[in-house]
């Protein structure tokens, strides 16, 4: 396969509009008065806040431990006070909340203690650790966390490294690649190893000459044996998938990994920020932001990880017809719903648009079947099929045609002539069909319940029949013995009054038990309070136990150990 | 003429068991009529329909019992299925059954909660757990809203609470026309 | 709310319609040249009455009128009725011929984009069902001034048989039919030319020229054209060479009749063909298939609006049954896909 391209079906060749960003070099962005980092920073995982209101953290400090197989750490990007932990609008087109710390930053940058990893003496699995510790996850937007990625350690032959940066406008990984060349590629020597793969391949698209350049230079230097392949400029090359195909021929369907196929794929950013992690010992603190579309000042920025955009925004100075923001490209981006939310890991540009440069779409037509999107879709799906489908709410339809291998490229919806939104159909239908699909797991979840009770009141109802019928039986056998019949007892008529007494009774009571009872608030603490409250927890259990077990467990270990684990399980 | 009536009779007698057979092997197991009417209805099991859940209705649904237009939580759209499904006229909920609300889950209010175990037999899906006299809790991802367990409780420490929307329940819209209007 | 992709290529509805009508424009020019200018009067009263009835069935529908009359469409399906109707049609016939086409066909089923026929088929079916006398009547190349065909047009003159002709298909049925002659005979006649009817060869050349922008515009893919004129040369030279002397050549079958105005402009309606590359194949096929069956074996001047109308009806299923292999989706063999996949 050396040396040979494939080709992907599709794709469109908007106006790159790249000069504008790529000429500057990466600049570092000012403090920013407040920090605000998400707790959710990978998807489908939001980390535990582990810091308090009022407590003074370091630059690169956790303060948000991960969560689950997917959860990732969250750092605080430089030193300050965290002044709030509160919900805050997220960077999603949906504008929901999600909670943030916030940190009002000292302007000293001091660091937390840290170290490079060494991980040629460490296991696969401590290295894979350090990197979830260091929030390390994918920085092409889709921020999905790579220690999951690299998890499966055999059978990967190919790494890529994925230099398309396809989308118009976008250039922050064009200058990371021509300024840090060598860091990058000492990342990617990393995933290598962690990976175990054979080969490696940097796949840039043929629009950045400079970039490529820079990084053949690297690679020449390093000799690690890395191919830089420039892959002709046609969007969307720079999509996981696509890229895979570019460059090995092998075509990844729906619902499969690059792993299942043997070959994996990081973005140029990650393995850069999988260098800092692992050779200086560095969290995942900042990133590389462009911005650029209709401001005076187009460039790459360093940008720390909870930049308010609007405050960011500044540095590029928009021009004053400038009426949104959108975070991502123009092809798959969305337009940010209030501009107070922060830059996060997977914040790749930020573009202010005007009407001049992004006009509205012309009102939309009828599709009138001229299959000019089926000629684009890189998923080689027939996009017009899908929105008559998603029109008429024909889900099941859709999802037969494949709806779900549509990657929202948004190729379609580019080329109609018609100026349909036809990604916008195809994102109503997922959703609705997810809702579906979550609505009918609960109501099956439901009727198992509803009906494994019925049949539970059924054998109760029985067993107590039997039970009764059992004493009867005893009874009438006393009887024949010759006892004298015990006088039915009269029950007492529970008037209306003494009920109610009762329950005003049994609330007392029950109020004047909670009372007594001290609130153990133990889900807010830090990793090292809790030990110190499973230490006296121990202790007080250790002198409550009676001498045989003590004789019985060498050491006070064991106790406390449980304890410990109790007392996590119950965080 | 005698050959004649032989072999009509021949190929009734084939054909009779030919149908005999395959009334045999192809025979439906229950009635699978109930089971799509089920299908559809939420299985809150809530009980405003009248029958005592949801799997009770879908049979007199079938029976010809009862109406198409009694489940609140299934909501509109769930008896324009439910019509389709039974090639019957649409029409709106009726109101005396109730209306449809956002979906919610119940919250027990632990610091009122007296530990009765009511709430506890009256929840149809079992999502409350505790015991006599100890504070109860629903389990939330099995409470399916039915607010059964919220005429039961003596304290009245049961609310409903609507489901926020999560990144994940967050739904895109459909998309709008925009029709731009001649003149 | 507008979300993603912002940006947009500068293409339309009007452009691609626009680009139709331009395509058209070679083939009219040489039809008014070499045939008769009448077909000017007539393509001029078709797009009036396509425009009107398009506006007039718009309001009924409360729909916006602008926005749908300034894509074009209707002047589209105007100009084929026209093109596909006797240029010397009296003037009623092609206004008809335009309502149906407008009313019944495009609106009644939901309008631009909602049709499964091919209105300009319909439109040509119906008159030659209800009007078969008119419609086999034909100029002869060159034979008439304007004022003659205006008149004819207008209806105030209706002295046919001396000086219309009937089209070189018909003269070739006719011949073969009742003359008992060979093919080689009839066409010795004044109705032909070097290949197909005399001057009308010319037109032919202008949808050429015409389908030869559509295919560089990419706004028709080659599928439908190849498939289209390739099934024709095959079926048609099959039996030309298995007896010549009483079935015409696959270059008559070409030339003659209105095959090369179908392979660019009829049959690549998108609203009502085939979709996916391989129903584009079997649908040009089918129709080149019953053109040449109806052409040689029917009692019509020429088949393709049938043709085309049949295959309208089989769209669906070929839709249905050719839809592509998905990326990364195993091919219907159950085979590894395309090159280099390694096995997981």
């Amino acid at each position: 396969m050396i040396g040979r391209l494939f080709k992907f079906h599709g794709g469109i060749k908007p106006a790159a509009h790249k000069d504008e960003s790529a000429k500057a070099p990466i600049r570092r962005a000012p403090l920013p008065a407040r920090l605000i980092v998400p707790l959710r920073q990978s998807t489908r995982a939001t980390a535990t806040c582990i810091v308090e209101i009022g407590q003074k953290v370091l630059k690169g400090q956790c303060i948000g431990e991960p969560e689950g197989f997917l959860g990732t750490a969250v750092h605080a990007p430089t030193s300050g006070t965290v002044v709030d932990i509160a919900p805050h609008t997220m960077a999603h087109a949906s504008a929901l909340q999600t909670r943030c710390v916030v940190i009002e930053p000292d302007g000293e940058e001091r660091w937390i203690e840290h170290a490079p990893f060494d991980y040629h003496g460490a296991s696969r699995d401590e290295s894979l650790a350090w990197l979830r510790a260091c929030g390390i996850v994918g920085m092409g937007g889709a921020t999905f966390p790579s220690h999951v990625k690299l998890g499966k350690g055999a059978g990967i032959e190919t790494l890529i490294l994925n230099g398309g940066e396809c989308e118009p406008w976008i250039t922050c990984d064009d200058r990371l690649m021509r300024e840090r060349a060598a860091d990058i590629l000492a990342g990617a020597v990393i995933l290598r190893e962690l990976i175990g793969a054979r080969e490696m391949v940097v796949g840039i698209e043929d629009n950045k000459p400079e970039a490529i350049a820079a990084m053949q230079d690297a690679a020449a230097a390093s000799g690690h044996g890395v191919r830089i392949v420039p892959i002709p400029s046609l969007y969307p090359a720079g999509g996981e998938k696509q890229l895979i195909r570019v460059l090995t021929g092998i075509e990844i369907p729906y619902g499969k990994l690059g792993g299942d196929y043997g070959v994996q794929c990081f973005n140029v950013g990650t393995a850069h920020a999988v260098y800092r992690a692992i050779a200086h010992g560095e969290p995942l603190l900042s990133r590389i932001v462009t911005l650029t579309g209709n401001v005076e000042d187009a460039g790459n920025w360093e940008v720390l990880i909870g930049t308010p955009i609007e405050e960011l925004l500044q540095l590029a100075r928009p021009k004053p017809d400038t009426d949104r923001s959108i975070m991502g490209g123009p092809m798959m981006g969305f337009a940010l719903p209030r501009l107070d939310v922060p830059i996060v890991k997977g914040s790749n540009c930020i573009i202010s648009a005007s009407p001049t440069l992004f006009p509205p779409p012309p009102p939309e037509q009828p599709c009138i079947r001229c299959t000019e999107c089926a000629k684009a879709c890189p998923a080689e799906l027939q996009p017009f099929e899908l929105y008559w489908f998603g029109r008429s709410k024909n889900f099941g339809k859709a999802q037969e045609y494949n709806l779900f291998d549509c990657i929202e490229c948004g190729c379609c919806a580019y080329v109609c002539p018609s100026h349909i939104p036809l990604v916008d159909y195809f994102r109503f239908s997922k959703s609705e069909i997810w809702a579906r699909e979550r609505d009918k797991s609960a109501a099956d979840q439901a009727r198992e319940r509803f009906e494994f009770r019925n049949f539970r009141q059924e054998r109760e109802k029985a067993e107590k029949a039997a039970k009764l019928a059992a004493k009867a039986a005893e009874t009438r056998a006393k009887l024949a013995e010759g006892g004298e019949a015990p006088a039915p007892k009269t029950a007492a008529e529970p008037g209306e009054d003494p009920k109610k007494a009762l329950i005003a009774a049994a609330l007392a009571r029950a109020q004047a038990q909670k009372a007594e009872v001290k609130p153990q608030n133990t889900d807010n603490l830090s990793a090292d309070k809790l030990a110190e409250i499973a230490d006296i927890e121990a202790r007080r259990l250790a002198a409550a136990v009676t001498a045989p077990a003590a004789d019985a467990t060498p050491g006070a270990d064991t106790p406390a150990a449980t304890v410990a684990v109790d007392a996590e399980s119950r965080n | 003429m005698i050959t004649a009536l032989l072999v009509m009779a021949g190929i009734a007698i084939v054909l009779g068991a030919a149908l005999g057979y395959a009334a045999i092997r192809f025979r439906v197991e229950g009635d699978p009529l109930v089971e799509k009417i089920d299908a559809i209805l939420p299985q809150t099991q809530c009980g405003q329909c009248g029958f005592p859940g949801c799997k009770p209705y879908a049979q007199a649904i079938a029976n010809g019992e009862a109406d198409i237009n009694q489940c609140p939580p299934g909501g509109d759209e769930g008896v324009r299925k439910l019509a389709d499904l039974l090639g019957r006229e649409f029409k709106p909920l009726s109101e005396e059954h109730g209306i449809e609300k956002p979906k919610a889950v119940a919250v027990i209010d632990e610091q009122t909660c007296i530990g009765c175990t009511l709430c506890i037999q009256a929840c149809p899906v079992d999502a409350i757990v505790g015991a006599a006299k100890q504070m109860h809790t629903v389990v939330e991802p099995l409470c399916t809203g039915c607010e059964l367990c919220v005429a039961p409780c003596p304290v009245d420490c049961i609310a409903m609470v609507p489901i926020a929307e999560t990144v994940q329940t967050w739904k895109w819209k459909y998309p709008v026309v925009e029709i731009r209007k001649a003149a | 709310m507008i979300h993603s992709p912002y940006v947009r290529k500068q293409v339309s509805v009007q452009r691609t319609m626009g680009l139709v009508l331009l395509a058209l424009l070679p083939a009219i020019a040489l039809y008014a040249w070499k045939i008769g200018t009448g077909i000017l009067v007539s393509l001029a009263l078709a797009t009036l009455t396509a425009l009107a009835a398009e506006a007039l069935v718009l309001a009924l529908r409360k729909r916006p009128v602008g926005i749908a009359l300034g894509d074009l469409s209707a002047v589209v399906t105007a100009w084929l009725v026209a093109l596909s109707l006797p240029a010397i049609a009296p003037w009623w016939l092609t206004v008809a011929a335009v309502l149906v086409a407008i009313v019944a066909v495009k609106h009644i089923y939901g309008g631009l984009g909602q049709n499964p026929f091919n209105p300009a088929m319909v439109a040509y079916c119906t008159m030659i069902v209800a009007f078969p006398a008119l419609m086999s009547q034909w100029p002869a190349a060159g034979a008439l001034d304007f004022d003659t065909q205006l008149g004819l047009i207008l209806g105030s003159a209706r002295e046919l048989d001396a000086i219309t002709g009937a089209t070189a298909l018909d003269a070739l049925r006719t011949g073969l039919r009742a003359d008992g002659a060979s093919v080689q005979s009839v066409l010795q006649g004044p109705a032909f030319g070097m290949a197909g009817g005399r001057e009308w060869e010319w037109v032919g050349l202008g949808y050429l020229a015409g389908g030869a922008l559509l295919l560089a515009t990419r706004i028709i893919t080659w599928h439908m054209p190849a498939a289209f004129l390739g099934t024709l040369v095959v079926v048609s030279g099959l039996f030309w060479l298995i007896a010549p002397g009483q079935f015409a050549s696959p270059l008559f079958h070409l030339a003659s009749g209105g095959t090369l105005l179908a392979a660019f402009f009829i049959i690549t309606d998108p609203v009502s063909g085939a979709t996916t590359p391989r129903g584009k194949l079997v649908f040009a096929a089918g129709i080149a298939l019953i053109v040449w069956l109806i052409r040689s074996f029917g009692a019509y001047p020429d088949g393709i609006a049938f043709a085309v109308l049949l295959m309208n009806m089989c769209v669906p299923l070929l839709d249905m049954k050719t839809q592509p292999r998905v990326f990364g989706h195993r091919n219907e063999a159950g085979e590894s896909v395309r090159t280099g996949e390694r096995r997981p």
